[in-house]
């Protein structure tokens, strides 16, 4: 094994990888390696090849590919090494293991570790929908690589199971090439998507949401046949008698997105039970000094924007700490109180916040008009007016720093107006 | 006309045509499904089970035990993936803890090694997920778990490489006596041989009543599944039962040789086979194996699934002469996994006792290895790239499988013509994704490696296809 050395890996070339490496590199760390396991940078944009992207960043519509590409092109030039088709298998402290055809076994070592390996979807099998076991069950994303970068369409008739963005869009996808998209079934009495893509995908289409619905039987031999619908209650528990069949042969699952934390897990970093990412400081470190973590693989995000706004500050920050900055001394705790899903970060170090602490989180449900507010040990540090909020849109608070003290934990909760 | 013609290429017909290939006689196999270990055999519990749980006397007990013992040399020659972790059996009463005294006697009459009863409190030591309500337990250390379909794979594969004749998609639609032997009908032509053996699983009564009149009937039984992410892999280190009822074995907690959780299965009576899942069979299934190990986390299950036993009207196997020259090896309930390479054996000696002539081969093979990169330790990895740079290109990435061994399962005795045919042979799509992020690559590579279109690549079976169309192609289809 050689004693390959760089001040900081990131691991991941999707949209978050990306903008961390450029980020680090900008920051001044000499040496900056992105490896990426396929054979392109630009990670699930790069079959996303509907418009919607950069409107925050770049304050431009762009494609997924178009968003991509314009950090791939920033990418040369910028002194940073990229090997592609490459795995890493292991992460054992700031030591990484990895392998690919062209380089072969290769054991390199981190200043300090940027992860950033994005999610994956939930299937079936999670879920546990009952029934036969057919051909014609797809994720929403797998069915979306086999239509947007392989060329195939997966069915005809289709239903879709929840309405998660890849599953709205998939609907529009599926719509245009040429399939039935018959309805878009959801267990929760409100969409887990964004509000522009139930209409532009769902409503322009004439494609019916059902809300409070779930799928209760799949049919089919060979391949899907029949898809079984019914009404779910309060405890989404189906309600008999609501059944309604479905004639499809596909079914595509946008039933959630889970950030894909194994080599995480295995090296020993602590994971957030909400988020089923990494548990972060402020500058994005995880509980295993030197390593970060941004981008779907921390918390699932809605807007690629915020995966890079948040990426660049992994990366800064994954930089200092390659030229030996550490951040010290008194830690608060953020926790999700009443209404509030999860926090990121989840931790913050006292001694350096900037003037402005951005915290993200989900609402529980949808909420109209309400106040988010935070509060440490009773005393009110932050309130945020918000019209709207719904657990399918990221939402971002600025907790001025100033207000906060060495005085236990910081919760946020969303308070209704009476 | 061959020698020997065996219908269905199961973990039992698999075992059968390894066995006869070995020797000098001529071997035809058919299957009706596109693959081998396509039925039973791909979907139970993967347990080798100790023995204890048969009648002494029976075709089960002597074939189990048997069974058991040649299975560990099987799966260490050919390269099976087989874990001897042991089994326990728990009591919750003392009514059932009477029932574990019965299970060690019938256990010792038929010769199991090892057994042993522990109470509650060590049994929690041996594995401390258990239930605080477990009173006692049954030891068996010689229970193992296995990969079924490997095992099954495996001997196919062998009996091939020696020279027997697989058809798949071959299914036996007429099947009547000719001078000197049987005819068998297929959609492909007809064959003829000497000897037949119907190992058709849970079709194999049907199979029998094509020739002669019907002796046993199939009831088919279902039981369903969760199996969970790797997280939950060591939950327990034991096969976790209850006492079993006439329903079965009842519903296990068990580690698998991939290092997943295997938990189910319940026992349904069928009209006709089917491995649909059913919400109420699922939830039966979770509160049962709740009831052994309390903090189960089911909700890592990655998938559910179902399979049928082929039990039958009588209480042991069904091995005999349905004619003459045609043997049933039928009614491979449980244990029949653990007892198919013994049947094979068994049906060997039968066939010879029958006047089959089928001395020793010179030299047949008998051993089998395969690359499993995960496996490897991180210099044999290094090395195995360097000689070959395809295993350097992992595919898919939840069971770090390389496109090396998918290339090498392409080029197999029996190649697979399936995604799922990939999945069995060398994991990939078997993890927590899965295959959602691997499917595209392998049928990209199944197809470059076997001169396939993706179109005609169906996920498993015949008929489960995979794509409708190439997108953009209006008007020429539709």
């Amino acid at each position: 094994m050689n004693g390959l050395y760089y001040d900081v890996i990131v691991i991941g070339g999707g949209p978050a990888g990306m903008a961390a490496a450029l980020s680090a590199r900008e920051q001044g760390a000499p040496k900056v390696l992105l490896i990426e396991r396929d054979c392109e940078l630009g990670g699930i944009l790069n079959q996303c090849i509907h418009n919607g992207f950069g409107l925050h960043y770049f304050k431009q519509e762009l494609t997924g590919p178009e968003y991509a590409g314009r950090f791939i092109r920033r990418l040369d030039g910028a002194g940073i090494e990229v090997w592609l088709d490459t795995m890493v298998l292991e992460l054992d402290g700031l030591c990484l293991h990895t392998v690919s055809a062209a380089g072969g076994y290769r054991v390199v070592r981190a200043g300090s570790v940027v992860l950033a390996m994005g999610c994956r979807e939930r299937t079936r099998g999670a879920i546990g929908i009952p029934g036969s076991r057919p051909a014609g069950i797809f994720t929403a994303g797998a069915a979306q690589r086999y239509v947007n970068i392989e060329g195939y369409l997966v069915g005809r008739r289709v239903l879709i199971l929840g309405s998660g963005d890849i599953g709205l869009i998939m609907a529009r996808r599926m719509t245009l090439e040429g399939a039935s998209v018959l309805a878009c079934v959801e267990v929760m009495p409100y969409s887990g998507g964004l509000a522009r893509n139930i209409v532009q995908c769902l409503h322009d289409y004439d494609i019916p949401l059902l809300l409070s619905h779930t799928i209760v039987e799949i049919r089919g031999k060979n391949r899907v046949e029949q898809a079984v619908v019914a009404a779910v209650d309060g405890d989404r528990r189906p309600i008999p008698g609501t059944e309604q069949v479905f004639d499809c042969d596909t079914i595509l699952l946008s039933v959630g997105l889970i950030p894909e934390n194994e080599l995480s897990r295995a090296a020993g970093i602590a994971i957030d039970p909400h988020t089923k990412g990494a548990v972060v400081y402020e500058n994005m470190q995880t509980s295993l000094p030197g390593v970060f973590a941004c981008g779907n693989v921390l918390h699932v995000h809605d807007l690629v924007d915020y995966v890079t706004a948040e990426s660049q500050r992994a990366g800064r920050a994954a930089a200092d700490y390659a030229a030996g900055q550490r951040r010290e001394g008194a830690e608060l705790e953020l926790c999700a109180g009443d209404g509030v899903g999860y926090t990121v970060p989840q931790r913050l170090h006292l001694a350096h916040l900037d003037k402005t602490v951005p915290m993200f989180f989900r609402p529980r449900r949808v909420y109209g008009t309400c106040a988010v507010v935070a509060r440490q040990n009773g005393r009110q540090v932050g309130r945020f007016r918000r019209e709207r909020m719904a657990p399918g849109e990221m939402e971002q608070v600025a907790l001025p720093a100033l207000l906060l003290q060495d005085d236990g934990p910081v919760t946020l909760c969303v308070e209704e107006d009476a | 006309m061959v020698d020997v013609a065996i219908i269905g290429c199961g973990v039992v017909g698999a075992a059968a045509a390894m066995q006869l290939a070995r020797r000098r006689c001529s071997v035809l196999v058919l299957e009706a499904e596109n693959d081998v270990a396509m039925g039973t055999t791909k979907a139970n519990s993967a347990i080798l089970h100790a023995g204890y749980d048969p009648e002494p006397g029976t075709l089960m007990a002597k074939l189990n035990l048997r069974g058991s013992l040649l299975a560990a040399e099987l799966c260490e020659q050919l390269d099976v993936p087989r874990r001897q972790c042991g089994s326990m059996v728990l009591a919750f009463s003392e009514e059932e803890r009477e029932h574990l005294r019965v299970l060690l006697e019938r256990g010792q009459k038929n010769g199991v090694p090892g057994l042993h009863i522990v109470s509650g409190e060590e049994a929690r030591q041996m594995e401390p997920a258990l239930s605080p309500e477990v009173r006692g337990a049954l030891v068996a250390p010689t229970a193992a778990i296995v990969s079924p379909w490997e095992l099954a794979l495996a001997m196919a594969e062998n009996a091939v490489q020696n020279g027997a004749q697989l058809l798949l998609e071959t299914p036996v639609t007429g099947l009547s006596p000719v001078a000197g032997g049987w005819r068998l009908d297929t959609p492909r032509g007809s064959y003829t041989a000497r000897f037949v053996l119907n190992a058709a699983g849970v079709n194999a009564d049907q199979i029998h009543n094509l020739a002669a009149a019907p002796t046993f009937t199939i009831c088919p039984n279902r039981g369903e599944y969760y199996l969970l992410d790797k997280s939950e892999g060591d939950m327990v280190g034991h096969v976790i039962f209850q006492c079993p009822t006439k329903a079965g074995k009842g519903v296990l907690v068990a580690p698998t040789v991939h290092g997943n959780l295997i938990v189910g299965p319940n026992a349904e009576g069928l009209q006709t086979p089917s491995t649909a899942t059913t919400a109420a069979g699922l939830a039966f299934v979770a509160a049962a194996a709740r009831k052994s190990v309390t903090g189960l986390q089911l909700g890592a299950s990655i998938r559910n699934f179902a399979g049928v036993r082929a039990n039958t009207d009588r209480d042991d196997f069904v091995i005999e002469w349905a004619a003459p020259g045609l043997l049933d090896l039928g009614g491979m309930k449980s244990p029949g996994l653990t007892a198919a390479a013994a049947v094979g054996e068994y049906a060997l000696e039968l066939l010879e006792r029958a006047g089959l002539s089928a001395p020793a081969k010179q030299s047949p093979v008998t051993t089998r290895r395969r690359v499993r990169f995960a496996r490897l330790s991180a210099a044999e990895k290094a090395e195995l790239v360097r000689e070959d740079a395809r295993y350097g290109r992992i595919v898919c990435r939840c069971e770090t499988v390389t496109e090396g061994e998918i290339v090498a399962a392409c080029h197999s005795p029996i190649p697979p013509r399936s995604i799922d045919g990939v999945k069995r042979r060398v994991g990939a799509g078997m993890g927590r994704c899965q295959g959602g992020f691997c499917g595209p690559r392998v049928l990209e590579i199944l197809c470059r490696e076997r001169g396939l279109s993706p179109l005609e690549v169906p996920q498993d079976q015949a008929g489960s296809y995979l794509l409708a169309a190439q997108t953009k192609q209006e008007g020429s289809e539709r």
